[in-house]
């Protein structure tokens, strides 16, 4: 037992060893027209191998350490208290989210622009995220290539706007049903597949509508993107300086107040806020119905939801065409946010940081999904001080959090059904 | 009600199901038997849509349904459990129910969205022969409970509720009395007896417990290495030479 923990003790050591000193001791510098390899200084070497002892030391005493960690006392005050009634439960869950949205309507005319900037993109994860719950969480079917849809959206809303001169609105609606559209595209080629083979597929569908917008030029303008893409009004209000659209009002003129940028960006944050407050609403509407609950019965059991009757061509699609609406819901105001938009936009990393925000919250869970958007969104942020070391961090919590709350920050809770007895 | 006629299924080489032909009349029990390894599950699989077979006719209330999809067959109304009992393991005993009525559920999604008097009508509906099938088999009580956490014999009970619930005319058991002790197949004895005397349905039936069987059958019809080997009521069949020699060896 000790000897094995000795070996693997040292070996965790030695890579310890091996991976910090050439990322953190080694430089390039410049001398004259050469590039010099140049050692780490003193301390940094120190802090090297002390974080090799710590490791060695860690490791080797790790059923000790883990041991007593087992018997402190339960840090969670509530994780011995009995459930409670189910009727009072959903009161105080009604009080606690009407507080919250009502928090979330005030609050932006109190803080800085930037952090009203960033609650809207920490929204349109919270859509985006929601959707791919249905998918992934409900349905079961690991979708690589969400992003997609997403630009679908995103896409459609800037070339509307730029052949047509269509506006935020009336494309708002357009850019969902053609996301959706895809969805059910991708559907049908994949109703066979399962488990990787789907992933794989989804992945590169997601890929080739990225590298189609790279590539067609002549409509999207390639890797160049489209810009000037409008925001959205508000009633025919514009909230420039000035009008842009013949027959606009401008936000500040009809309410007599002096301009401000800000006002542009808060109107932009609450229609994110309905938006996303309705994509929840919507799809927890759905979990309660007979479509939801297929979903889930073909996510438990695709052979046995068969044999009662269920179609898996239609629950499947149903599943893709809905996670994708929403997807096109937040890409439109993805692009109203930018204002430009390029392929760049919707890289695979985006598909794998909604997953990883599914994930995290727990499959199926709309509030934990919510918790862990604004967790994997707004944490990055606070840590730019680390920015070099960011994704580092966020792989770290990752990995604690797989270790520790495999099920997600709030696993999905069942509905209690009361019934009566029947006679 | 049911007539199967010279089915056949081939897997490569392999020969799993020779001219089985076999029958099922309205309010009858009907039992397959046969060592293991017989076909009778694959038979099963074909009747239920699982598998397409590659001869013969299957017909269910005088159409010919096979090489239908699983899904078409059991809206027909003939609907199946598994050996291996197969629930939503993650889904409440309640939700199991409701999976299964869907069709009966108002599926336009707009009505259930603004849940339009019609759908809450229908939804109250499918809760209350929920709790009536719940009440039937016994786990009224644990109809919150995940599925999963069921304790074997009610899980084999509730994947029976959640065929009833269907409202079928024939139910395909595979099984059911596998992994159950003496006093819970006894229950299900009565449990099957019941469902065809008092909801009129037809019960085609796999089972090894003999005991089970020779209680319940109308008529048994005994498979060995893909063919049919004997039909009959359960005396005939207990006094059939072929039979003893299958199940016994040769003396």
């Amino acid at each position: 037992m000790a000897a094995q923990n000795l070996k693997h003790a040292l070996f965790c050591a030695i890579v310890t060893l091996v991976i910090s000193y050439p990322i953190l001791g080694l430089n390039l510098v410049a001398e004259g027209t050469k590039v010099v390899l140049e050692g780490a200084d003193t301390a940094t070497v120190i802090s090297i191998l002390l974080a090799a002892v710590a490791v060695f030391l860690f490791q080797l005493f790790r059923d000790n350490i883990m041991g007593s960690m087992g018997k402190m006392p339960n840090l969670n005050p509530f994780a011995n208290r009995e459930p409670m009634e189910q009727s009072k439960r959903q009161r105080l869950d009604t009080i606690v989210l009407v507080l919250l949205v009502v928090g979330a309507l005030i609050w932006p005319f109190f803080v800085s622009r930037g952090s009203v900037d960033l609650a809207t993109l920490v929204l349109i994860y919270i859509m985006l995220a929601l959707g791919l719950n249905v998918v992934v969480g409900l349905a079961g079917l690991l979708d690589l290539g969400y992003v997609a849809f997403y630009a679908v959206g995103a896409y459609t809303f800037a070339l509307l706007y730029q052949y047509f001169n269509i506006s935020f609105w009336v494309a708002l609606p357009l850019g969902a049903c053609l996301a959706a559209l895809f969805g059910l595209m991708l559907g049908f080629p994949v109703l066979r597949l399962r488990g990787d083979y789907l992933a794989i597929v989804t992945l590169g569908f997601g890929e080739i509508i990225r590298i189609l917008l790279n590539n067609m030029t002549w409509l999207t303008g390639g890797p160049n993107g489209i810009g000037g893409i409008p925001d959205p009004t508000l009633f025919g209000m514009e909230f420039g300086r000035r009008v842009k659209e013949e027959g606009n009002t401008l936000f500040h003129e009809v309410f007599n107040i002096s301009y401000s940028g800000n006002h542009k960006i808060i109107v932009l944050y609450l229609i994110a806020l309905v938006l996303a407050l309705f994509t929840a609403v919507v799809i927890r509407r759905f979990t309660k119905m007979p479509v939801g609950r297929s979903w889930e019965a073909l996510r438990e059991d695709e052979i046995a939801a068969r044999s009662l009757g269920l179609s898996r061509t239609s629950v499947k699609l149903s599943a893709f065409t809905i996670g994708a609406f929403f997807a096109g819901f937040a890409g439109t105001v993805f692009a109203s946010k930018q204002g430009f938009i390029s392929p760049e936009s919707f890289v695979f990393l985006e598909s794998a940081i909604i997953l990883a925000i599914v994930v995290l919250g727990g499959m199926g869970s709309q509030i934990g999904v919510i918790l862990a958007a604004v967790a994997v969104i707004i944490l990055p942020e606070l840590a730019r001080e680390f920015s070099e070391y960011r994704m580092l961090l966020f792989g770290l919590a990752m990995v604690l959090m797989m270790i520790w709350r495999p099920q997600g920050l709030m696993p999905m809770r069942r509905m209690h059904i009361e019934l009566k007895k029947q006679e | 009600m049911l007539e199967v006629r010279n089915l056949s299924m081939r897997f490569g080489g392999l020969l799993a199901v020779d001219q089985v032909s076999l029958d099922v009349n309205e309010h009858e029990i009907v039992s397959i038997i046969g060592p293991n390894g017989a076909g009778k599950t694959t038979v099963f699989n074909c009747i239920s849509g699982f598998y397409s077979p590659t001869g013969g006719t299957i017909r269910f209330q005088g159409e010919e349904v096979q090489g239908k999809p699983d899904y078409k067959i059991s809206r027909l109304g003939m609907v199946r459990t598994f050996q291996h009992v197969r629930l939503f393991n993650k889904m409440t005993v309640v939700e199991n129910l409701l999976v299964a009525q869907h069709r009966h559920l108002n599926t336009n999604l707009f009505s259930g969205l603004l849940k339009t008097p019609n759908y809450r009508q229908r939804e109250q509906k499918a809760l209350d022969r929920a709790a009536y099938w719940l009440d039937r088999v016994g786990l009224l009580e644990l109809a919150n409970r995940e599925a999963g956490n069921l304790a074997y014999g009610q899980q084999r009970r509730l994947e029976i509720a959640r065929c009833m619930v269907t409202e079928p005319t024939m139910l395909m058991l595979d099984e059911p009395a596998a992994g159950l002790n003496p006093a819970e197949t006894r229950d299900l004895n009565h449990l099957i007896v019941g469902l065809k005397e008092d909801y009129n349905v037809s019960v085609l039936l796999i089972e090894h417990d003999m005991s089970l069987v020779m209680e319940i059958s109308d008529r048994i019809n005994v498979i060995n290495q893909g063919r049919p080997l004997a039909s009959g009521t359960p005396e005939e069949v207990r006094q059939n030479d072929d039979v003893i020699k299958a199940y016994l060896g040769e003396a």
